[in-house]
């Protein structure tokens, strides 16, 4: 048997992308490397859920951008997109909106002025409006028969609440509710050049920057922007235990978790740590006992989510609904042995060396460092960030687990929803 | 350009050297060559059920996922109608142990009887999960025997039947093994950044004394042409009607599988698409569609599927779809619009060899499908396709007589 290696973390990539600023103050991050002629351009807002005012606001301002600007129609700015041989889409989260292209770089000059239009002069025409709400409900009520959906979005409006921005969940009226005024009203208050970061990351990244500023920078767009964002209150419900009924149900999903913080919290490097003992990679003790001893489910995960206004803890599996009842008995079996036993040193080393490895894996080529330095910026960090998570994941030991354990992992405050059957 | 060095070992396995010099990572691929169509008829889904097994642990390794995890290292494996494609990424200076758990697995695998018990049950779920508790998971169990009559591909990868899994036994498990699972049946690529005298050393020590086995040939029995039109219509608990048309089609290796991939581009690649912006956007007539190959070793498919908008007939959105296929049999594709798709085929190339992992899985099955060096000539076999050769591909394939349609009726 080979000699086992704690992964070599001077490997990870830690450079921090080089920061340029564009004529109107649009920072631009740039990552240069990598050995395809591919170039990923992101243009990102926080226009997530978060700042929106009705359900499904973000997601068809969002998406509709291309449909239609002062200059081109939805179906040229589509047939130029395509004849480059881009790739473009739009990615709305909680909080940001992400406009994203991947180019081979012989061609990002010639579709940058289409971007340009999608992003400062969208029209939004109304047919095209109707045409996306449209096929988007059909394709909603498809989803909404889906019991992963179903248990998942039930779970946020429970642990957020039915009025916070990040639990409330869209219904089929929304469909019909949603106008256009609402659409233009979210586009102008969100997509300003002062709420615009832009990333770019690939071979020869930094040769794009004046291409950037002559389509991005120079004016500013949209300046009615308005930073004061208030924070919302969460307002969990109080009942806890949620069953969605499914009676044709051969499978029930179910997500058990809870509201926490996000990554700016002092415990959350550790929680991390204690999630992936319980769920987070294949071996974890939730794969092994309910997968790999039990047989009741195909897969079973658990993790923790951090997002600008809050954070949670979520473990998540779908299961045979003579499974169900079981799987739930195991999986609280497992939370109570984390409270009540320490971590074994071989376990806890297994797993340092597998986030070690993970990390290797996470800053492996240009787009994934782009990811990497995203998923800090907005919290105000930067690779510095993931530098102390490296060490804290060095340094963290049973005991800290145990008593992690005990302050986040009582039973008594765990949201569950299952939807199917028990 | 993906360089790359090739040698055999004295027990058959072929190995594939690609080194990354950017990564810290090693990924390591290992292709064998049996899938769901090597299948008894009456034991399907078993290609499947056995990839779960190779995680059952081996010989010296009781558990393969604490081994790789304890090294930095993740896994994972895919089966489809042709292949079983296990790959594994390492940090780099780990390397050994990569070669010390593959060989292992493949040298004599511990076929517990736990395993078995416990990984059918998982595969059931998995069945269910997939194919069974989602609007339209079923449509692949329908639509293959439908189009194939008497080639192993009338049945999907995960099996014809949840009780073939119920049912599989250990004798069943070990004949599968001794007859796939050897080196001259394997195909391995290691990528990162490493020499290809140290892989040569490491595969020396480590899969040369595993021995070759009995050669197989595979026989499997070959599609009759299909001379009529097959229909089937089933009603479910779906929100909306929903159609799929499949056509037949060349195996991956023929040298007109690019332009039949690109036909299908030309349909629905994108949102300038033809699919896309005339019968979703002008018309209305669907939510979504799509037109793509299932890209497999031996004659494959053509498939089209769409979800109708509702208060559209099934005979609407049908007749829309086939006038759409009569024009690309009967106009000539423009320049400008083949073009469009050749570009899109060119940066998903690019993108499909940003990372090492890729790589390695591309040049396993590049080197199964006859040459390894033939996945850098994927993009000029794109780029040479003429306006022509769409048209006379859409004549050959899109025909009522050689296609079948499942109406897919909402309750």
């Amino acid at each position: 048997m080979p000699e086992v290696k704690t992964p070599d973390i001077r490997g990870i990539n830690l450079n921090e992308p080089a920061l340029f600023r564009l004529d109107n103050g649009i920072p631009v991050y740039i990552i240069d490397s990598g050995k395809q002629d591919l170039i990923r351009l992101e243009l990102i807002f926080n226009a997530g859920y978060y700042v929106q005012s009705a359900p499904l606001q973000a997601l068809t301002s969002g998406m509709m951008m291309k449909e239609g600007t002062s200059n081109y129609s939805s179906k040229e700015i589509a047939e130029t997109v395509d004849h480059y041989g881009t790739y473009f889409e739009t990615l709305i989260d909680q909080d940001t909106s992400c406009l994203c292209l991947y180019s081979l770089f012989k061609n990002l000059e010639n579709v940058l002025p289409v971007l340009k239009e999608v992003v400062r002069n969208p029209v939004f025409p109304e047919e095209e409006l109707s045409v996306f709400i449209a096929k988007n409900k059909q394709q909603f009520i498809i989803h909404s028969k889906k019991v992963e959906y179903q248990a998942k979005v039930n779970f946020n409006s429970n642990i957020f609440g039915y009025d916070h921005p990040y639990g409330r969940k869209a219904d089929l009226k929304d469909f019909d509710l949603l106008n256009r005024d609402q659409i233009i009203d979210f586009y102008k208050t969100n997509y300003s050049s002062s709420n615009c970061k832009i990333f770019i990351s690939g071979k020869s990244a930094t040769d794009t920057l004046s291409l950037l500023n002559t389509h991005f920078g120079g004016d500013h767009w949209n300046i009615n922007y308005d930073t004061n964002h208030n924070a919302i209150r969460q307002n969990p419900v109080t009942e806890k235990k949620q069953l969605i009924h499914k009676e044709d149900a051969l499978q029930s999903a179910v997500r058990i978790g809870k509201p926490l913080f996000n990554k700016l919290h002092p415990d959350y490097s550790g929680l991390r740590v204690l999630m992936t003992i319980l769920g987070g990679y294949f071996g974890s003790r939730l794969m092994t006992n309910i997968r790999e001893d039990k047989g009741y489910t195909y897969g079973i995960g658990s993790g923790m989510v951090s997002l600008l206004n809050g954070g949670y803890m979520f473990i998540s599996t779908e299961t045979g609904i003579e499974h169900t009842s079981n799987t739930l008995k195991e999986i609280y079996y497992e939370l109570d042995k984390l409270r009540e036993e320490f971590v074994s040193p071989e376990e806890l080393d297994l797993v340092k060396n597998y986030m070690l490895g993970e990390m290797l894996h996470n800053f492996d080529g240009p787009f994934d460092q782009a990811d990497r330095y995203r998923s800090v910026v907005d919290y105000g960090l930067d690779f510095k960030y993931y530098r102390k998570s490296i060490d804290d994941i060095q340094k963290i030991e049973i005991y800290d687990l145990k008593q992690l354990a005990e302050k986040y992992l009582d039973p008594g405050s765990f949201y569950e929803v299952i939807a199917g059957k028990l | 350009m993906i360089e790359f060095d090739k040698l055999i070992l004295d027990n058959g396995l072929k190995i594939i050297v690609h080194k990354d010099s950017s990564t810290p990572i090693i990924a390591m691929n290992i292709l064998y060559n049996v899938g769901a169509r090597d299948e008894d008829p009456e034991k399907t889904g078993f290609a499947h059920l056995f990839e779960h097994l190779m995680f059952g642990g081996s010989r010296n390794i009781p558990q393969y996922d604490i081994a790789i995890n304890r090294a930095g290292g993740e896994y994972n494996a895919f089966t489809n109608n042709d292949i079983t494609n296990y790959y594994l990424t390492l940090p780099q200076q780990s390397i050994e142990t990569a070669f010390w758990l593959e060989s292992d697995r493949m040298d004599d695998l511990a076929f517990s009887s736990d395993s078995l018990k416990t990984q059918r049950n998982v595969v059931v779920e998995e069945y269910k999960q997939s194919y069974l508790n989602q609007p339209y998971g079923n449509v692949w169990l329908l639509l293959r025997p439908l189009a194939y009559l008497v080639h192993p591909y009338q049945w999907p990868t995960i099996g014809k039947n949840i009780s073939h899994i119920e049912n599989a036994v250990m004798k069943d498990v070990k004949d599968f093994y001794r007859k796939y699972y050897c080196p001259d049946n394997a195909i391995m690529t290691i990528a990162g950044n490493i020499e290809t005298s140290e892989v040569e050393k490491l595969a020396r020590k480590w899969f040369e004394p595993i021995k070759k086995t009995k050669d197989y040939k595979r026989e499997l029995s070959k599609e009759p042409v299909q001379i009529s039109h097959r229909k089937l219509e089933i009603t479910s608990k779906v929100p909306f009607d929903a159609i799929y048309i499949v056509f037949h089609m060349c195996k991956r290796s023929d040298p007109e599988f690019q332009t039949v991939d690109l036909i299908s581009d030309i349909l629905s690649q994108g949102t300038s698409s033809r699919f896309y912006q005339q019968l979703i956007k002008e018309n209305q007539l669907f939510s979504e569609i799509n037109a793509y190959i299932t890209g497999e070793l031996d004659e494959g498919l053509f498939v089209i599927s769409g979800k109708l908008m509702k208060g559209i007939s099934m005979q609407d959105g049908e007749s829309a779809i086939w006038q759409q296929l009569e024009n690309l049999k009967n106009t000539l594709v423009d320049d400008k619009e083949l073009q469009k798709v050749k570009n899109k085929i060119e940066t998903l190339l690019a993108f499909s060899s940003m990372r090492a992992l890729n790589n390695a899985m591309n040049l396993s099955f590049y080197e199964l499908l006859g040459d390894a060096s033939m996945l850098n000539l994927e993009v000029s076999r794109y780029l040479d396709i003429t306006r022509e050769d769409i048209r006379e591909q859409s004549n050959k394939i899109l025909n009522e007589n050689n296609c079948s349609t499942l109406y897919y009726l909402a309750e």
